[in-house]
């Protein structure tokens, strides 16, 4: 088997060493953080200090930070327990609007609601670079903002890595009191993220897409917006959460985001010159790639294209077997590869979308890992037009 | 060589997979998505579609030590297997869609994929034997477990997709086949085997066909009719329910005045009519084949002591004579003895003692004059 190149950082990333250690020293000790004992005292200030570190490089109050199980669940957390709360303080508010390009934590639910709640779910289109339509946005929140639950639109695409004006969706919910979601787990340590001043409502964010462990998130609320709770028990998490709070998890997630938020600028100017040269030689050993997403608003990390003629699950298998691991950065169900909704929404055709590749870099990646990808990748993608069905 | 091994989910892929990679191949692990929407196809552990089995797969590439992925099919397998399926139905032909994946997806689409990727062969887990021949042919004959014996849904492979096939399990009975599976830690040991139509979720056909032929239904109703007296015996929901041979869920209401069982003979889509009578009015001691598929070489007349002839799965050898017709188009086969039951749609397979010769779809039967 060759070296591992991994190019699938936004799937998931190595975690940092700091938070290994962070966890592996909170993991040999006891205590839970509701107990009032000693123990359970010191247990609940590794978490409160983790939660003020948090908040500090994100720019929130300790007291907004929710910590979940990780990012679907602080999607469903903000998506559902928004609607639930804004609608029982007033029946009239059953419209939720969010872009056509939101990750499935946020689209399912939004789907499910629609289906048992009677939301009426409006997903606003996206431009070819999948930009929100903001004018689109204004219309259908100016047309009847009474009936407006909340918005979510995330701040950076998973797939195509393209940035979302998150603060000008803000802007145009803010006159309306609508509150603004965003799942932030992609930008997070990648692009510049202030939860105060980008104005929104409510953030998601996770781990492990930022060198910490997975199973660990938050979602980021502020203190005025009323939540709905999902899960019922103890009321840990501001009663908006239940469920006994994990601390060596907690401790790795605050190390891995105090980094990844201080490290950000550094980090981005790094992978997006390695992303540059990925792209550039995927070009030119692939002269009818095309590269899809915003060509300066996107990810540092993210290179995605589509590769006319080829399957690109033909394309990622014969790279996995060269040891190259990247994505078709479509949805999964039983594996089974489904077209984008992003790359339809942008208005690709649904072979596009199903000739597509996403690689992308992170803090362990280097440019050999790039040159390996770029000396791999025309054989691939011949033999991949070869063998479509 | 490096192969591709078609993991249903189900024990016996498995298990060729493992044996292949014992042999030491190269072997990478799929699992074919057949269904859009794999909740609509069998739930439960006996199919081939669900998410179970997908999983099931997965995890014995695992233990194995292969890489695994699932190929879509599903576009391919709808247009290619199930839109037959119905429209066969719909013809009043009972089909045989195993036949048909194996001979338009797993040995065609799927090979022709693996291939351009630079695969050498495809694996599967059926029971049958490949050999090379005299002639340096490779011949298929029947797996040494005549319970388990598959070569009758394979029979529609020609030379080139024989030669590159795989089918690792042909010398080994079954039992054997799930005491291996148990030792070498396959969790799929013990796993039912898959039986019926893996897209018709619970084995109901006639109440798939309702829902799935919708507007292409030939009718929605006729007439039940005595076959030696034309009197009419009741009614029907669509002639499309019916398969020739089948005796059960006539809903006639009266029985046969002599007291005897009453089967059907005949379906006419057109009119709709469902022709029944005595089990001797199936007997057939001749048929025509059409779209004939042969293993190697294109024989002209096949006659003799091992010649015989299987007309469906799991079905009885019958020895016969076998004419192709000048122009290739067309077999003729004269049965020895007469055979029961036989649809058209069904396959014909031909075999030379255990060798399979070649395929070919019925198109129509002789009835054996009593």
């Amino acid at each position: 088997m060759p070296e591992t190149v991994y190019l699938d950082h936004a799937a998931t990333t190595p975690m940092v060493p700091a938070a290994i250690e962070a966890m592996n020293r909170h993991l040999v000790e006891v205590g839970n953080p509701s107990s009032l004992h000693a123990s359970g005292r010191r247990a609940r200030r590794v978490v409160e200090e983790s939660r003020e570190t948090i908040a500090r490089v994100v720019g929130c109050r300790p007291g907004e930070v929710v910590f979940t199980s990780g990012g679907t669940e602080a999607d469903n957390l903000a998506v559902k327990g928004v609607f639930w709360s804004r609608r029982d303080a007033d029946p009239r508010r059953v419209r939720v609007l969010a872009s056509a390009v939101e990750h499935h934590a946020v689209l399912d639910p939004l789907h499910w609601l629609a289906t048992h709640e009677g939301a009426e779910v409006e997903l606003l289109p996206v431009d070819s670079d999948g930009v929100v339509d903001l004018e689109a946005l204004r219309a259908s929140v100016e047309r009847d903002p009474d009936s407006v639950a909340l918005v979510s639109m995330m701040w950076a695409n998973n797939e195509v890595g393209t940035l979302q004006p998150v603060s000008q969706v803000a802007e145009i919910c803010a006159p309306h009191a609508i509150p603004v979601h965003t799942d932030a787990v992609q930008a997070l340590g990648a692009v510049p993220v202030d939860f105060a001043a980008s104005g929104v409502d409510a953030l998601t964010l996770t781990g492990h897409k930022v060198g910490g462990p997975y199973g660990v998130g938050a979602l980021i609320v502020r203190r005025e917006l009323s939540v709905t709770a999902l899960l019922h028990g103890g009321g840990q998490e501001r009663d908006i959460r239940s469920g006994t709070i994990d601390t060596p998890a907690i401790a790795g997630l605050a190390a891995a985001v105090e980094l990844a938020v201080k490290g950000q600028p550094e980090h981005a100017s790094r992978v997006s010159a390695l992303r540059d040269r990925l792209v550039a030689g995927v070009r030119e050993a692939v002269p009818d790639a095309v590269l899809t997403g915003h060509p300066d608003g996107r990810l540092p990390g993210n290179a995605h294209f589509s590769f006319p003629g080829c399957e690109g699950d033909s394309l990622l298998m014969l790279l996995d077997a060269r040891g190259i691991e990247c994505s078709t950065g479509s949805a999964c169900s039983a594996g089974v590869p489904q077209a984008s909704h992003v790359l339809l929404a942008m208005g690709r055709s649904d072979a596009a979308a199903r000739s597509s590749l996403r690689f992308s870099l992170g803090h362990t990646s280097t440019e050999a890992d790039v040159d390996a990808l770029v000396a791999a990748i025309a054989p691939c993608v011949e033999r991949a037009r070869a063998a479509r069905l | 060589m490096k192969v591709l091994a078609a993991m249903s989910g189900g024990v016996d892929s498995a298990v060729a997979a493992a044996r292949a990679h014992e042999a030491g191949h190269d072997v990478t692990g799929i699992h074919l998505a057949l269904s859009r929407n794999p909740a609509s196809y069998r739930s439960g552990a006996r199919g081939c579609c669900t998410i179970e089995d997908s999983n099931d797969a997965r995890r014995a590439a695992d233990v194995i030590g292969i890489p695994f992925y699932v190929w879509d099919l599903s576009e391919r397998f709808h247009a290619d297997v199930v839109e037959d399926f119905m429209d066969e139905y719909a013809a009043g032909r009972t089909p045989n869609p195993c036949l048909r994946c194996n001979e338009k997806i797993k040995f065609a689409a799927v090979l022709d994929r693996a291939l351009a990727l630079g695969f050498d062969a495809v694996a599967t887990g059926h029971y049958a034997q490949l050999r090379t021949g005299a002639d340096g042919l490779i011949e298929m004959h029947r797996a040494v477990d005549d319970g388990k014996d598959q070569s009758y849904v394979l029979g529609v492979l020609d030379q080139q997709q024989l030669a590159h096939s795989y089918f690792p399990l042909g010398d080994t009975p079954k039992a054997q086949v799930r005491e291996e599976a148990a030792r070498r830690g396959l969790l799929v040991a013990d796993k039912p085997d898959s039986h019926d139509i893996c897209f018709v979720a619970d084995g109901d056909n006639a109440g798939w066909l309702r829902e799935k032929l919708g507007d292409r239904a030939p009718n929605t109703s006729g007439d039940i009719v005595d076959d030696a007296t034309g009197e009419v015996l009741g009614r029907h929901e669509g002639s499309w329910a019916y398969t020739i041979g089948q005796r059960k869920g006539l809903r006639i209401g009266r029985p046969a005045p002599d007291g005897r069982p009453r089967f059907v003979l005949d379906i006419e889509p057109v009119s709709g009519t469902v022709r029944v009578g005595p089990r001797e009015g199936l007997a057939v001691d001749g048929l025509s084949g059409i779209r004939p598929r042969w293993c190697g070489t294109v024989p002209t007349r096949l006659s003799g002591d091992g010649v015989t002839v299987q007309l469906r799965a799991h079905g009885d050898e019958h020895r016969a004579s076998v004419t192709v017709s000048p122009d290739g188009t067309g077999v003729e086969v004269e049965l020895h003895d007469p055979a029961y039951g036989i649809a058209p749609g069904q396959a014909v397979v031909i075999y030379e003692h255990t060798r399979v010769v070649g395929s070919a779809t019925i198109s129509s039967t002789r009835r054996a004059t009593t």
